[in-house]
């Protein structure tokens, strides 16, 4: 191992998905010395990345505005904000054109000349946001996860620790404030893109006292081929659903209906067609999503006339909607020196408890960025070169200092979290005592690991301890909301209950906390009530 | 999984090793990379679309592939058109048009195909045209 790196900067962006790609950008063009560092490769890092995204992308028209708004509030349980929905599609809006135009994005053009901006092919994404943010003098250290947030001694957040993993060389950045883009969890499920989605950021910002919202909306899984990891949804919608035998399964569907997929997954396999589309959108298919095709092409199959197994792979809070919460309009967290953004952040405040897809996350992603890299510069400006001065206190506990001695690997750990985050019957068809279970379970591992999991790698630990944090908060809050809302259904209590139409806070790391927000979510529905 | 790189196309450039975001790959000793860390291979692709000699190959598969399967095979491969193929659908590399010029994808909600061709000859149906994502 080499000597330690040592750096300074205003803004210190940990993540370089589509969310800490637009936090550094805004806090660089708002004067602030910026690094990013990633655990992987910005451009090529994080569910975006590898993915692509439709863009929540609508032109300022009040009746455009409104239908957009009001589209998905029944699904999502209600539990979105009509005032942060209004500036999420003000700021992505602005976005979307800035990136046409200075991020040079070659969007597709109609025949009028004009271009369709709805949506990004991921690699060309990230690939121009890493160009973009070179110009503008962002540093950026990729393959060089973040570890753990440094404190002053009154708490505040002054900087990182990480392990730059190609050199094996511990880095340090000391900053005015950080900005938390490190994506959702996933739980190394395969799912495209996700591997490098295990929560790390959750785990960092609950060790300096952090909160999070909405982690009972959790359980998104999307489709793939049994064999791969494509987990692209939306073709799904053209096709017919099967049983090993050839007979339809009824009630099955990709938006409508995946329970019924998971359902039967348990006891056979599934298998899908696309027999709905016909060939003009099959062509269309292949231009707006090639990566759609890749697994298909390669096994020599054709997902228009053959069956093909299908699986369900967990997507966790990648797809699910809980995270950090969010303490005001600038994405600040409540621990000074600490933004949050993108998959990281909850999700709520414009999705409720449900999203799946379809163009809020990205929207989520680059707006919360832009809001938490601008306040972030401001906090280090604020701060002045004092700041720098600090004397730095590190926060790390679980998977990188354990309080015992070192027993096994994070392998272990990381399998036995999978073991009670992955099953259908655990997750997704969620039942009070089968959560309750699990929790003890994990619990339990929690434990464990806090006192004895420490690498081999530094990353994989921290990784590992981050999983079981984090299954530990979905699996509490969702045993708390004794009742069905948006992606969180429970057989034990179906339906939905008018009184629980609030956000559910959760917290804590050895002992945890729920508790309902004392924020109430500005929806039509409270409007109506105060009228 | 990644499977193949081809040693004979490789200019051991390293855009792979750097691009990798599981840091499958080392750098090897004669400059071509070495797949290290297969198991933390997430098959995302990443490196295919980075490599500028087309000189990797990515299996959809999630477990490794046995040794005699074709999928490894580079003669096969190439005979197949499946090497490159995914920087070929993305439109990356020297004279290509970027892919993301013509991702005009379908309505997500299956019309009956005559009301969609109908549709989409006109610009009425652009407004519930997604293109990438999900
Ligand atoms: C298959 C798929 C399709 C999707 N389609 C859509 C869609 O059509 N529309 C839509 O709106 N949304 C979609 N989403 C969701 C969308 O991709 C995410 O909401 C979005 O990527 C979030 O951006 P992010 O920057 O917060 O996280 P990510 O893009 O996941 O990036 C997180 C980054 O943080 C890095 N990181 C993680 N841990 C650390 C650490 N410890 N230190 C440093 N860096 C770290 C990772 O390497 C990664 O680069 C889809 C998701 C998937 C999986
Ligand atoms: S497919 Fe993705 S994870 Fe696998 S080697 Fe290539 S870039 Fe790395
Ligand atoms: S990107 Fe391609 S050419 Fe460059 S080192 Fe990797 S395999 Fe070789």
């Amino acid at each position: 191992m080499i000597d330690i790196l040592d750096l300074t900067a205003d803004v210190l962006v940990a993540g370089g998905g589509p969310a800490g790609a637009w936090a550094a950008l805004k806090a660089a063009q708002a004067g602030a010395d910026v690094i990013l560092v990633d655990k992987g490769y910005l451009g090529t890092s994080g569910a975006t990345a590898s993915a692509g995204t439709g863009v929540w992308y609508v032109e300022p028209e009040t009746e455009a505005r409104e239908a957009a708004m009001a589209s998905r509030e029944n699904l999502n349980g209600h539990l979105s904000d009509r005032r942060w929905m209004a500036r999420v599609l003000d700021q992505t809006y602005a976005n979307i054109n800035e990136l046409a135009t200075a991020g040079r994005y070659p969007f597709p053009i109609l025949d009028d000349g004009s271009e369709l901006r709805r949506g990004v092919q991921g690699p060309e994404y990230m690939r121009r946001m890493r160009a973009w943010l070179k110009r503008a003098g962002v540093r950026i250290l990729d393959h060089s996860p973040v570890l753990e947030l440094l404190t002053d001694p009154a708490g505040a957040v002054a900087g990182v620790a990480g392990h730059r993993r190609q050199l094996d060389q511990p880095y340090r950045v000391r900053a005015g404030a950080v900005v938390l883009a490190t994506g959702g969890c996933a739980f190394l499920s395969r799912a495209l893109g996700c591997d490098v989605n295990t929560g790390d950021g959750a785990l960092f910002a609950a060790e300096v006292g952090a909160a999070f919202s909405g982690m009972e909306f959790s359980n998104a899984y999307a489709i793939a081929p049994e064999f791969s990891t494509v987990t692209k949804t939306a073709y799904y919608n053209y096709a017919t659903f099967y049983r090993e035998d050839g007979t339809v399964l009824e009630g099955a569907g990709s938006q409508r209906g995946r329970s019924v997929i998971a359902r039967a997954l348990l006891t056979g396999r599934v298998f899908a067609r696309l027999d709905l589309a016909g060939e003009t959108v099959r062509a269309a298919m292949r231009l707006g999503q090639p990566n759609f095709f890749l697994p298909f092409d390669r096994m020599r199959i054709d997902p228009f006339t053959d069956r093909f197994p299908i699986t369900l792979l967990l997507e966790g809070t990648v797809r699910g909607t809980g995270g950090v919460r969010v303490a005001d309009e600038d994405c600040s967290t409540g621990v000074a020196g600490l933004y949050v953004a993108g998959d990281a952040a909850t999700r709520e405040l414009i999705c409720g408890g449900f999203t799946g897809g379809g163009s809020h996350n990205s929207a989520w992603a680059m707006s919360s960025g832009t809001w938490a890299g601008t306040a972030a510069a401001r906090h280090a400006r604020a701060l002045g070169p004092a700041a720098k001065r600090r004397r730095l206190i590190a926060t790390g506990q679980a998977g990188l200092r354990p309080t015992g001695a070192q027993l096994g690997t994070h392998h272990d750990v990381v399998r036995a979290v999978q073991a009670e985050t992955h099953p259908y019957e655990k997750n997704y068809l969620r039942h009070g005592d089968v959560l309750a279970e699990a929790l003890a379970t994990l619990d339990e591992l929690w434990t464990y690991t806090s006192a004895h999991t420490r690498g081999p790698d530094p990353v994989g630990g921290r990784q590992a301890a981050a999983m079981v944090a984090h299954a530990r908060w979905m699996y509490t809050a969702a045993l708390a909301r004794t009742e069905s809302r948006g992606m969180h259904k429970r057989l034990d209590y179906p339906d939905t209950d008018p009184t629980r139409r609030h956000r559910l806070l959760v917290g804590g790391l050895d002992e945890l906390w729920t508790k309902a927000d004392p924020v109430r979510p500005h929806t039509p529905l409270d409007l109506a009530v105060a009228s | 999984m990644i499977e193949l790189v081809s040693k004979d196309r490789c200019v051991t450039c390293d855009r792979c090793v750097e691009a990798c975001p599981t840091n499958v790959f080392d750098r090897g000793a004669d400059g071509i990379p070495v797949i290290a860390r297969q198991s933390d291979c997430q098959t995302c692709f990443m490196c295919e679309a980075y490599c500028p000699t087309d000189a990797l190959f990515v299996a959809p598969t999630v477990t490794p592939l046995p040794t005699g399967d074709p999928l490894r095979n580079e003669d096969h491969l190439v005979a197949t058109g499946l090497l490159g193929s995914y920087r070929t659908g993305l439109g990356w590399g020297h004279g290509r048009t970027p892919g993301s010029r013509l991702a005009v994808g379908p309505d997500l909600t299956p019309h009956k195909e005559s009301s969609h061709q109908a549709a989409s000859n006109g610009r009425s149906c652009s407004p519930c045209r997604l293109i990438s994502g999900r």
